[in-house]
């Protein structure tokens, strides 16, 4: 192991703004990080062992521990519940004799939760040593453990057949299906890879820029900020050298529509990248994905090795002298706050995944200090469509304020859960009818945990910046779901899980509120308590990142949207409860001395 | 060059030099703007979220936002005030804050701030985490009930290597400052001693030394947190 974790800091110069790769090798390779090789790292990279271990310990996937021979973590998001996780999460720990948290005294399983892994439309769904197994029951599970014990590797362990599309590549060889449901000018596969990039390396970068701020093109990871513009403001800033960087960390649980891109699209990707690179004459990219996605490394590094032997990449692209940009890929390790444009970029740097103070900006001081530009996979595969086509062509979709069309990721009580492109404008209820829903809805969480949870009185809104902005994760609820105890508790246990811990107000009210609202559902709230919640979540605004600015939106949402809910839950008699059980309390003193409390 | 430019804080004209970080800047206009994590010298954060402002109407920490032309400045709006008690009873209610028994009490930035605020209880329940001293080091005692996490020692306290001697430890309601065990045993006197001064609570203390200033003579005994800042006007 000394010499792995040697040949691996080797491997990259020394650079501790790789420990990201470096620490991601060493877990694979032995499912932990020892003390003695943070020993060692922290030696060779020249840092204190309190450094390397404070990126450790910040991501989900990185151990100090041993997590077992075979690691087995199971989504525990919302939509894993309601598709049957509580049977096939008792299969395993059955099986496997341990709960979850827990290694096998012989060190061969290790059961693991994990939040939402982008597979909503195929839950329940784990990932057992970077593969990922989907659509689990009891059943599943208990074979999974037996194929273990009988000593099967990984790739013995799939009882179906592969997935679709290019899941059955060679390379990736996954069970996951793409449930692509509605294409729409982003997903068309009738597109020549290299078109976009041969058009542009004839335009001046400038105009390149005009045309994206034509379209009007806004990011599509929810924040919407102007594409053009950014570009501009990176083009504009001073810099030896710039950065294109692909986030590809999508984490808002229930939203998987990158998963479908990197799976059937890489190579519109890559051209988006280029020709963002070109604009902001940008020489190196930088596509960072999310750890729940390292079953696809293989299959997207041999697409970029394919796009340099074509030169899309590389040197001179196309012939365009000084046109020179390559990408490579860079892995997170378990930390939805990444999705954020500056913790992605200290996180690529090898550090926690803490987002920046702005100003500045990226596009003015990114990716080791120089100008950087950050874009969603969508926003990337979305310019190469505008560039073939114009701008004028992308504003005939969508509305004047949102152009273009969205992916959406669906899941949850719906027929047809998947990926599914339509036009900005598209109303909640058009997209229920499109999914097919059988009963009624009760509530639909648009943008994930960290959007809104809506009731039927608003399934008429529409998505779109000007309405409902989203970066497309939505999630429906049936009748029968209890949204607070099965719904609202578990965001927020996310949230509260979630936080980088920097930020004083999202790291401690999260959890306040979460206790309030568990006062609330065990019967001892109070009207008071509602107000409670509405009055201190606004404190959440002044966190520095949208992460810790929307904690209590799972809360906030749905007091605002189904009050009754809560109101149903409080006592009507009272107006004050200290929620403090004083029996309990003093049971165990009360036991061992032999007394009964005077109360 | 520096460049002068004009700002209002609550409406009031300010100069200040361009670039320079609005908590700055208000300083030397004799305008008290409440800081915790920021610490004279050492790069900011804004990891507290104390100093938050409105900057044109949005809020910013205004010891990590520099200044710029025009800048509308709001510093004293019933929302600011009332954001700031949350905090400072926030940063109360994570830990197991008993001043009375404090080494640091009455030098303490967090128990000045709370005096400043007026804070008579915290209207958040009390948390009561189950937080651990750690005596390992030769120099220093750290104890965890206390820590406001504000990353002073973190940024402000380095080897001669540039190495860290602190760091977080593990993300979100389960962060905690670690010594490295290494470096740390290699602590001089100044270093620990400078290790205290850093921390605005008393996290971080040197070992076998105590009460050497009285209560009663400490740096907020008897004028409030802020008071030679707003001296500066008069």
């Amino acid at each position: 192991m000394k010499n792995f974790t040697q040949k691996t800091i080797e491997k990259y110069h020394h650079d501790k703004t790789r420990l990201m790769d470096i620490l991601i090798a060493i877990q694979s390779e032995s499912g932990h990080i020892s003390p003695e090789n943070v020993t060692q790292i922290a030696n060779e990279l020249n840092m204190s062992e309190v450094d390397v271990e404070q990126t450790i310990s910040f991501y989900h996937f990185f151990s100090m521990k041993p997590t077992g021979k075979y690691s087995i973590y199971l989504n525990n998001s919302v939509v894993a519940n309601m598709m049957g996780r509580a049977d096939t999460a008792a299969a395993f720990e059955k099986e496997a004799g341990i709960t979850f948290g827990e290694v096998t005294p012989d060190g061969l399983i290790g059961l693991f939760e994990t939040a939402c892994i982008g597979m909503n439309d195929q839950e329940p769904a784990a990932i057992i040593n970077n593969r990922i197994f989907t659509r689990l029951t009891s059943f599943r599970a208990k074979e999974i453990i037996r194929d273990i014990k009988d000593g099967k590797k990984i790739e013995e362990m799939f009882s179906a057949s592969f997935g679709d599309g290019a899941n059955r590549n060679n390379l990736v060889k996954s069970v996951v299906t793409n449930n692509i449901r509605k294409i729409g000018p982003v997903l068309d596969p009738d597109y020549k890879v290299g078109e976009a990039i041969r058009k542009i390396i004839r335009m001046k970068p400038e105009e390149v820029i005009s045309e994206v701020k034509h379209s009007n093109l806004r990011g599509r990871g929810g924040a919407g900020f102007p594409t053009g513009l950014k570009w501009e403001f990176c083009r504009n800033a001073i810099g030896k050298k710039k950065y294109i960087f692909c986030n590809a960390d999508e984490g808002e649980p229930g939203t998987f529509k990158d998963r479908v891109i990197l799976t059937e699209l890489p190579r519109l990707l890559i051209e988006g990248m280029a020709v963002a690179a070109y604009t902001v004459e940008a020489s190196e990219g930088i596509l960072y994905i999310r750890y729940e996605y390292k079953y696809l490394e293989e299959y997207l590094e041999k697409i970029l090795e394919e796009a340099r032997m074509k030169n899309y990449l590389g040197k001179d692209i196309m012939g365009k002298k000084g046109f020179n940009f390559d990408i490579r890929i860079q892995f997170g390790a378990g930390a939805y706050v990444c999705g954020e444009e500056s913790a992605l970029i200290e996180s690529a740097e090898g550090k926690r995944g803490e987002p920046r103070d702005r100003p500045p900006f990226p596009v003015e001081k990114g990716y080791l200090g120089m100008p950087t530009v950050v874009n969603n996979v969508e926003t990337l595969c979305s310019v190469v469509k505008v560039m073939l086509n114009g701008g004028d062509w992308y504003r005939s979709f969508g509305t004047s304020e949102s152009t273009g069309t969205k992916l959406l990721s669906i899941s949850g009580d719906c027929r047809n859960p998947g990926v599914y492109e339509v036009s900005w404008g598209f109303s909640v209820h058009d997209m229920l009818e499109m999914v097919g829903t059988t009963g009624n809805v009760q509530a639909v969480q648009v943008g994930g945990p960290s959007g809104s949870l809506i009731g039927s009185d608003e399934f008429n809104r529409t998505l779109g910046y000007e309405d409902l902005a989203t970066g497309g994760s939505l999630i429906i609820f049936g009748e029968k779901r209890d949204l607070l105890n099965d719904v609202v508790v578990n965001f927020m246990d996310f949230f509260i899980e979630e936080s980088c811990g920097s930020c004083s107000t999202c790291r401690i009210l999260p959890n306040v509120l979460k206790k309030k609202l568990e006062k609330i559902l065990e019967g001892r709230g109070v009207e008071q308590d509602i107000t409670d919640i509405e009055t201190w979540g606004k404190f959440l605004k002044a966190s520095r990142c949208g992460l810790g600015q929307t904690a209590a939106n799972p809360i906030l949402t749905s007091i605002k949207n189904f009050r009754h809910l809560y109101e149903s839950k409080v006592q009507t008699r009272k107006e004050y409860d200290t929620g403090f059980d004083l029996q309990q309390a003093v049971k165990e003193a009360c036991e061992a001395s032999g007394r009964e409390p005077n109360i | 060059m520096n460049q002068i430019v004009k700002i209002t804080i609550d409406g009031v004209e300010c100069m200040a030099t361009k670039g320079q970080y609005i908590t700055d800047a208000a300083k030397e206009n004799g305008i008290y703007i409440p800081t915790l994590c920021n610490y004279e010298g050492v790069k900011p954060r804004g990891s507290c979220r104390i100093c938050t402002v409105k900057v044109n109407g949005r809020l910013m920490t205004a010891c990590t936002t520099p200044v710029s032309e025009n800048m509308e400045i709001e510093n004293n709006a019933d929302e600011i005030q009332e954001l700031r008690e949350a905090i400072i009873e926030l940063l109360f209610i994570e830990g197991n804050h008993f001043c009375p028994a404090c080494e640091k009490s009455g030098s303490c930035e967090l128990q000045a701030l709370a005096y400043r605020f007026h804070m008579m209880v915290p209207r958040f329940p009390y948390s009561f985490p189950q937080q651990e001293i750690d005596a390992t080091n030769p120099k220093l005692v750290k104890d965890q009930n206390r820590c406001i996490l504000c990353k002073r020692c973190i940024r402000a306290i380095k080897d001669e290597k540039g190495r860290s001697v602190f760091a977080y430890k593990r993300r979100s309601r389960h962060v905690e400052i670690s010594i490295d065990p290494k470096i740390g045993k290699s602590l001089s006197d100044e270093m620990a001693q400078q290790a205290m001064d850093v921390c605005p609570v008393g996290a971080l203390l040197v070992r076998e030394r105590g009460f050497v200033v009285p209560i009663g003579e400490r740096k907020y005994d008897n004028e409030p947190i802020g008071s030679d800042i707003e001296k500066l006007k008069e």
